[in-house]
């Protein structure tokens, strides 16, 4: 049984919500904008997403948003269908934009990796290798974090309805920190912090709540981590501890930075 | 389409829409019957079990988070204590309150998010909850505003709603002053009465009868009703056995996994049998424990006296509730207590000395449980003597709702069919329902419910 659309222009944007590798978690900060969320259905005609709606529509779509990493084969496919029939396509999240938590595997070896989950790993086809989205098709714009922030969400979808270019600066975390007033933890308690060379975003969470910031939202537009290095090593960390610190939420976009150089 | 006995073929219906995560059902129905019900779970594998391995004892409440964005804090506290047993740490006092408190949040946000977001819709007929707030905006504001202070609450003590930052291995790394917490009483007590109304709405849905036979798996803590810590227990389906419980530690030899070609999420049995754990389990289990406010207003709405029960000692056994379309209602008895528990800890805070306690690493393995809005999580963990996680195991309750989810799609399917139910609108609808009625979350084990019936012909 489906209800009549009232009174609505019929051609609103079309709107795509699509899933890949990931926990949920960032399409589920769309949810969490309970106060926009009946005004944002209202602007945009909410055509696919399945956590949150029965009946999804075939495109195209105008804007997709798109969550989880590329790890299977039936990813690589159904990402070039979505891509072929979407006017603007968005990745959300470190899953997307970076690979996520799971390309820690990228790392390893995924044959020893499904024998240690899986009795039968020849029933599970996977890749061995978890890809941010834009290794694989073109990408308009790329939100960041694990998870998203609400309020960038936000920002990207009132700007696509606008039709400009979402305002998300490309500053580190400590410049937040800073103008939140917080006492800095590496300064003051010798706290290693990932915030000069992570990407703001978050709020400065982590050192308003008295840790190290973990880098969840990736580098930072201008990065310098090998300045950063000698810094943890003065605060107890050893080079395997650093590495990991790196390579967690963001396994890949460190990588890259550290290869790389400066973006 | 109502012969199926001269019917062979395939059939293709709308994804699965409202749950987390996505999967596929496979259905075959042989002359009328259904032979199998399968719930094809394919969501990619993510190794979280395997690169576990070779992290730090502290790591794995963050990155065991980013299973499931949905309770994010079910798997940090599970890791935490698994992690604090393999330590030979206890967390009381103060902080084993803020835990629970938090925990409150995730409960109120989550199950609230279901309760309007996810499965009331089919109650009333609609496809998503856009359409249902054109015809009900009240009940639609008020779920979100429930959700919303659910989410406050986790913002708070948390950081963020989804993969809070605050958590850590012995308590927090920030506790709030008791003025911080004044607020969030404040938004409490609205809370509360949006909690009853949300249950007295509930309580008018027309529930199918239903009943599922499997045995019942949550944790048990005396004197309270179970959330962030406690003890497994089991009410068999078979009345004449009697409720059983078992270690923690012992969890592995009792709920195995196996694995099953047609999902990357592993099935699991409760010592051989069916199980299912969540909110029918809990208030089973543990309803006698629930307030004397929710335990009234459990009643008033139409669930029956859950067993053990003072009451119910003098003579008139309790009930227990098996359907799973009632579970709505388990949930939203379950959000008003999780409201009034949040309001009660909060009266009593003193903010604790220190933080956290100190959790040094030592060698050995640790198991830890705690209720998450789905059901029971479990996690252990071994440790070498440097701290490094040598091994991880995680049982999500998806996993193990996984057979009894299935059981339910074949009665129901086999219900309809028998009033006459074949076309595919009609058993995809049913099916949906069956499987929104137990509030998968599919991410923590696996994607995308795709229904496809095989119909076999019958002899001639
Ligand atoms: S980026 Fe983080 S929050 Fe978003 S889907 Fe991936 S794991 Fe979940
Ligand atoms: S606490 Fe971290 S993010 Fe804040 S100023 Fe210091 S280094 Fe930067």
């Amino acid at each position: 049984m489906s209800v009549p659309t009232t009174s609505r222009p019929p051609s609103r944007p079309r709107l795509g919500v699509f899933k890949f590798a990931s926990c949920d978690g960032c399409q589920l900060t769309l949810l969490d904008c309970e106060d926009e969320l009946l005004g944002i259905a209202d602007a945009l005609e909410i055509a696919h997403f399945l956590e949150a709606s029965g009946d999804p529509a075939p495109g195209p779509y105008d804007l997709s948003l798109v969550e989880g990493s590329v790890s299977t084969p039936e990813h690589v496919e159904r990402l070039r269908r979505i891509r072929a029939e979407s006017r603007h396509l968005v990745t959300i999240g470190a899953c997307a934009t970076a690979g996520g938590v799971q390309a820690l595997r990228n790392y390893a070896d995924v044959g020893e990796y499904l024998a240690a989950v899986y009795a039968r790993p020849d029933y599970i086809e996977t890749l061995a290798t978890s890809t941010p989205i834009s290794a694989h098709v073109p990408v308009d714009f790329e939100l960041r974090g694990c998870p998203i922030d609400r309020g960038q969400l936000v920002e990207v979808i009132t700007a696509f309805l606008a039709g400009r270019k979402p305002g998300i600066p490309n500053h580190a975390v400590c410049f937040a920190c800073k103008r939140r007033g917080n006492v800095c933890v590496t300064v003051a308690h010798g706290t290693p912090c990932l915030g000069p060379v992570t990407h703001a975003g978050c709020g400065a969470l982590c050192p308003t709540y008295g840790r190290g910031c973990y880098g969840c939202f990736g580098p930072a537009g201008t990065t310098n981590l090998p300045a950063l290095v000698p810094l943890m090593h003065r605060d107890g960390m050893g080079d395997e501890d650093i590495d990991r610190f790196l390579h967690t939420f963001n396994v890949t976009a460190f990588t890259a930075v550290e290869e790389e150089g400066p973006g | 389409m109502n012969d199926p006995a001269t019917r062979s073929q395939v059939l293709r219906v709308p994804a699965l829409s409202r749950v987390e995560g996505e999967t596929a059902l496979h259905l075959r129905v042989h002359e009328g019957t259904v032979e199998e019900a399968r719930l094809n779970i394919y969501e990619a594998p993510r190794f979280f079990e395997a690169f576990l391995r070779g992290r730090s004892h502290t790591e794995p409440p963050d990155l065991t988070s980013r299973i499931c964005g949905i309770c994010p804090i079910a798997y940090q506290l599970s890791a935490c204590r698994a992690l604090e047993d393999v330590c030979g740490v206890v967390v009381d006092g103060q902080l084993a309150a803020l835990r629970r408190l938090l925990y409150c949040g995730e409960w109120i946000e989550s199950q609230t998010l279901h309760i309007h977001l996810l499965h009331a819709p089919d109650f009333l007929g609609h496809d998503d909850v856009i359409g249902m707030s054109r015809f009900h905006p009240a009940h639609v504001e008020r779920g979100l505003r429930l959700k919303q202070t659910g989410n406050a609450v986790v913002e708070l003590l948390g950081g963020r709603a989804i993969h809070p930052v605050n958590v850590r291995l012995g308590g927090f790394h920030r506790t709030p002053t008791r003025a911080e917490l004044r607020p969030l009483a404040e938004r409490l007590r609205t809370a509360l009465d949006d909690a009853r109304d949300t249950l007295r709405w509930v309580a008018g849905f027309d529930f199918p009868d239903a009943e599922c036979d499997a045995d019942l798996l949550a944790l048990t803590e005396p004197g309270t009703y179970a959330i962030e810590s406690g003890t497994p227990a089991v009410l068999p389906y078979d009345r004449a056995l009697p409720r059983r419980g078992f270690p923690l530690g012992d969890f592995s030899e009792h709920v195995t996994e196996e694995q099953v070609p047609h999902s990357t999420a592993l099935h699991s049995r409760l010592d051989g049998r069916r199980h299912l754990t969540g909110s029918l389990a809990r208030y089973a289990l543990n309803g006698h424990l629930l307030s004397p406010t929710a335990l009234e207003a459990a009643r008033e709405a139409g669930l029956g006296a859950p067993p053990l029960t003072s009451e119910t000692e003098d003579g008139r056994p309790g009930e227990v509730c098996r359907n799973p379309y009632r579970s709505i209602l388990v949930r939203a008895v379950e959000v008003l207590y999780a409201v009034e528990e949040a309001l009660r800890i909060i009266s009593v805070y003193e903010r604790p000395a220190r933080p956290y306690v100190e959790a040094p690493a030592r060698a050995g393995i640790g198991h830890g449980a705690t209720e998450a809005p789905r059901g029971l999580l479990y996690h252990r963990y071994a440790l070498d003597g440097e701290g490094r996680v040598t091994d991880a195991r995680i049982v999500p309750p998806t996993a193990q709702n996984q057979g009894a989810i299935e059981e339910d799609l074949r009665r129901l399917v086999q219900a309809g069919l028998d009033r006459g139910e074949d076309s595919e609108d009609e058993l995809t609808r049913l099916c949906e329902r069956a499987v929104r009625n137990h509030d998968p979350c599919i991410s923590c084990s696996a994607h995308f419910l795709e229904l496809d019936i095989v119909r076999t012909p019958g002899p001639v």
